[in-house]
């Protein structure tokens, strides 16, 4: 991974408490000591480095098939298909960018304002602010086991890692730069041009925005969360999880309530797009979600089945944060077919939709579940400092709490 | 079906222009289906004798009695035993989490196993293992699923008779290589057997009743249903594609030699499921599946067809799908015997029949585009929509016995020192970095203790002791196969970053 030389891990904390107080104050970058930025030649944990070059992940279901190659089925089966093969340097190239507040217009944001490592990738909110304070319409999906999606944002919009990537820069409501400007910005900061060089040897001109793209999807492709105590049961761990959740599992995959019909394992979604009919929070208008995308009045209101792996880390719940609590997210499920669809309006609900009258029980027991889904082991590294060396008052708040908990 | 689906049906149909001449005047090409070619377009398999790889050794048998708790049994059991439940009453939901497990019903004079969810409990039996036979039981009174697969490759589900269990009374799910047959099911919400997103499968020697569907395969490959009674249903045999779902074909069934009889029930499906949509009064019903051959069966007394094809756009109770191809393409008809079938038909076939000219029965109707399909002895049937299906080149399937995997479905073979750098990476280095201590101590730092003696940290691994005060425990990765875990071991004395 890539290193700050100068600093040790406990410097790194006295660091941030205290970039974390001059933050509040100073948006201009701290004048400390210039420091040296190398990238990696290693690979991140669970990745393998072939002769090319290349990082090519390693987990335990790649001991298993899957039914048509689609990675969904039950405890043992191989994960989809999934994006690996980067450089060391690109994902720590990656890891770089991804924390500098420099990527956005006004260089105030980073990715990790609203993916923040600490809480689960996501941002805590309901709707993410973006640029100038700006909510935005959805919350911010995490990013854990992103490797292996094919279908990305809320609405399914983009199909790739790097459509995705590109996406949040320029939008007006996230990042608000123009590729004109973020190529700009990051030439003027002193590290870049050469990193970009380490990162991308074979190409004439590296800063370019396809290479931004690129470095951001080889990060985001090595936070892998497959060491949860579900994965060692499934792995033939009889005694990974509690009594509870075990139940739980039972539960979740049982045909009353359904769960792993569409949140099917093992990555825990089976990446399509389902019309479930959460209500929104007040005062808002129905988001169409991907009856845009698809151009499909059938899609109204429909939105990408997400991931639960570390779900209990992402609260809250649903695409526009409606529900503060898994448990009220699960008890959704059961309060009747199209319980919340208000008046007047005409959504196509997902068959799966049903009456399942769960019992409180149940739903404690499917949260409980839900909280064998966490594995954060493989969380990547914050830097100490980013090349533009702009500071970020939220993720570094959140680097102290999680140092203090170790 | 709701007035507004009638309503599609009805425009599609007149905007379709169905309007195809009767060939009255013309002698009709009569085929013989005795001899003759042989359909040799399906999956090729060898002949096998079942799903489940016969067992060169035999395990501890476990006995169950009443009082007894069969999944106490299933805890206990190894890969390679038999479970033998005897006859009497159990209250619980059975989840087989491991391989090669028989669950057996032990039937005294006809006293059976009897799995009773007393109306409150959700499933009966779950398997994601693989080389799982389930056999003997009667089911009754669940609430989700009589028996439930999850993935599990290699299954036979035999000779159970399940009873008013909740939505579906046998559902193997995203499986590969599976025999069902001899059960009898009945009082089925949705379908009685239902074939999910599977490949491999042979469904024969079931009676199916008073259930919504009796047979239904869906979005499965490679299928073949034979010799099964499917009766008093609302509709008999299905062959379709749901769109939505994550595997988006259905291809490849053979329907024969089945009784298909008096399929009326009226539909008491779930609001909004898919089978909910399905006319009262259906045989056999094909909705956007491939390469469906439909022979030998006996379909009579279903009012509103004995025979359906149609395309997604029959059903406006179904999502969008841009990755699901609509079309029932190739749908292959060979000798059928149909008797007084659409005596009571719904106006969207009544509709269509205007346009072809046609009154009174309907054996088979075709609604909606369709290439390279066929038929033989057309002349017997009375048919609306079949006007462009050619003749097909063969007339009978007796070329293929079943698409069972000879053998069955095999594992994934990795060698173990891929095995070795796999755990090593997708599970050790969450704690051990190769300097420095992460969660653990440093790979280094075992490699040290270790030198020369990977059995001695592969026994570790296996039963790790703490040894360190200011570490946490490391949990046991007895999970592994002691193969994997020397593997591993190796794996990791040997890094060098």
């Amino acid at each position: 991974m890539g290193k700050l030389i100068a600093h040790n891990s406990n410097a790194g904390v006295i660091f941030c408490v205290y970039s974390l107080f001059f933050s509040v104050f100073l948006s201009a970058p701290l004048s400390l000591a210039k420091p040296f930025f190398s990238l990696s030649d290693q690979c991140p944990p669970s990745f393998s480095l072939n002769s090319d070059n290349q990082c090519q992940l390693r987990n335990l279901y790649q001991f298993y098939d899957s039914l048509q190659d689609r990675g969904l089925g039950g405890l043992k089966t191989a994960l989809p298909e999934h994006r690996d093969g980067f450089s060391p340097q690109q994902i720590d190239l990656g890891r770089l960018l991804f924390f500098d507040p420099v990527l956005s217009g006004d260089k105030n944001l980073s990715c990790a304002n609203c993916h923040n490592p600490a809480l689960g990738f996501s941002d805590g909110m309901g709707r993410s602010v973006g640029a100038g304070g700006k909510v935005s319409q959805r919350s911010a999906p995490t990013l854990w086991n992103s490797a292996f999606l094919r279908v990305f944002f809320w609405d399914a919009r983009a199909n790739s890692l790097e459509e995705q990537a590109v996406g949040p820069l320029f939008s007006d409501h996230e990042m608000a730069n123009t590729p004109q400007q973020l190529i700009a910005n990051l030439s003027q900061v002193d590290a870049y041009p050469q990193l970009f060089s380490q990162a991308f040897p074979d190409s004439g001109d590296p800063l370019i925005i396809d290479n931004i793209a690129t470095a951001l999807s080889a990060f985001q492709s090595s936070l892998i969360s497959l060491n949860s105590p579900y994965d060692r049961y499934a792995h033939g761990d009889a005694n990974a999880l509690s009594s509870a959740e075990l139940e739980g599992l039972n539960v979740f995959r049982s045909f009353v309530a359904r769960c792993s019909q569409c949140h099917t394992p093992p990555l825990f979604t089976n990446q399509q797009v389902a019309v479930i009919g959460t209500p929104e929070p007040t005062g808002l208008a129905r988001d169409i979600g991907a009856a845009q995308t698809f151009n499909a009045e059938r899609l109204r209101g429909g939105f990408k089945v997400p991931t639960l792996r570390n779900i209990a880390r992402t609260a809250p719940y649903m695409h526009s944060g409606k529900f503060t609590t898994l448990r009220d997210a699960a008890e959704f499920y059961t309060k009747g077919r199209g319980h919340a669809v208000p008046e007047g309006e005409t959504l196509l609900l997902h068959w799966h939709i049903s009456d399942p009258k769960l019992t409180d029980t149940e739903l404690d027991r499917l949260v409980d579940f839900m909280g064998a889904l966490t594995d954060e082991r493989f969380i990547p590294k914050i830097p100490d400092q980013v090349p533009s060396g702009l500071l970020n008052s939220k993720v570094n708040i959140s680097l102290v709490t999680e140092l203090g908990e170790n | 079906m709701n007035s507004k689906s009638k309503m599609v049906l009805a425009i599609i149909i007149f905007a379709g222009g169905w309007i195809i001449g009767s060939n009255n005047n013309i002698a009709p090409v009569i085929t013989s289906s005795v001899g003759g070619a042989s359909y040799g377009g399906g999956f090729q398999s060898d002949i096998s004798v079942g799903a489940v790889p016969h067992r060169t050794t035999l395990g501890t048998v476990h006995i169950v009695n009443p009082g007894d708790s069969i999944q106490t049994a299933v805890a206990t059991a190894q890969p390679g035993d038999t479970i033998q439940v005897m006859p009497g009453t159990y209250s619980e939901t059975v989840y087989i989490d491991k391989d090669d497990i028989h669950l057996v019903g032990v039937i005294k004079q006809g006293n059976r196993a009897t799995m009773d969810g007393l109306g409150k409990l959700n499933d009966a039996i779950l398997y994601s293992g693989n080389n799982i036979i389930i056999e003997n039981f009667r089911i009754t009174r669940y609430k989700g699923n009589g028996i439930m697969g999850q993935a599990g490759n290699n299954f036979e589900i035999r000779n159970n008779v399940i009873v008013d269990t909740g939505i579906y009374g046998i559902f193997p799910q995203l499986g590969t290589n599976g025999l069902v047959e001899h059960n009898v099911v009945s009082g089925i919400e949705d379908a009685a057997i239902y074939i999910g997103m599977s490949d491999n499968i042979h469904v024969a020697y079931n009676e199916v009743f008073d259930s919504v569907a009796g047979i239904e395969i869906e979005n499965s490959r490679h299928a073949i249903v034979e010799h099964n009674n499917a009766h008093h249903n609302t509709g008999g045999i299905l062959a379709f594609v749901t769109p939505g779902l994550p595997i988006k074909t259905t291809e490849d069934v053979i329907i024969r030699n089945n009784f298909v009889l008096n399929n009326n029930t009226p539909n008491f499906g779930a609001p909004g499921s898919i089978v909910s949509g399905i006319p009262a009064g259906t045989g056999i019903l094909v909705m956007a599946a491939d390469d469906v051959i439909i022979e030998g069966n006996i379909i009579s007394n279903n009012k509103t067809a004995g025979i359906i094809i149609n395309d997604h756009s029959f059903a406006t109770t179904i999502t969008m799908d841009v990755e699901s191809d609509p079309n029932s393409d190739r749908t292959m008809i060979l000798d059928n015997v149909m008797l007084n079938n659409g005596y009571d038909t719904i106006t969207e076939v009544t509709a269509l029949a205007l346009t072809e000219l046609h009154t009174g029965l309907v054996d088979i109707v075709h609604v909606g585009p369709s290439n390279g399909s066929c038929i033989i002895n057309r002349h017997r049937y009375r048919t609306l929509g079949i006007g462009n299906y050619g003749e097909c080149d063969f007339t009978n399937t007796d070329s293929t016995d079943t698409y069972l995997l000879a053998g069955g479905a095999k594992p994934r073979t990795i060698d173990p020192e891929a095995r070795g750098e796999i755990a090593y990476l997708g599970v050790c280095t969450g704690c051990h970095s190769y300097t420095g201590r992460l969660i653990g101590p440093s790979v280094k730092v075992i490699q040290a203790m270790y030198a020369g003696n990977p059995q001695g940290l592969a026994d570790y691994i296996n039963a790790p002791i703490k040894r360190r005060d200011n570490f946490p425990e490391m949990p046991a990765q007895n999970y592994l196969d002691t193969q994997t875990q020397l593997a591993v071991a190796k794996y990791m004395l040997q890094v060098d970053n």
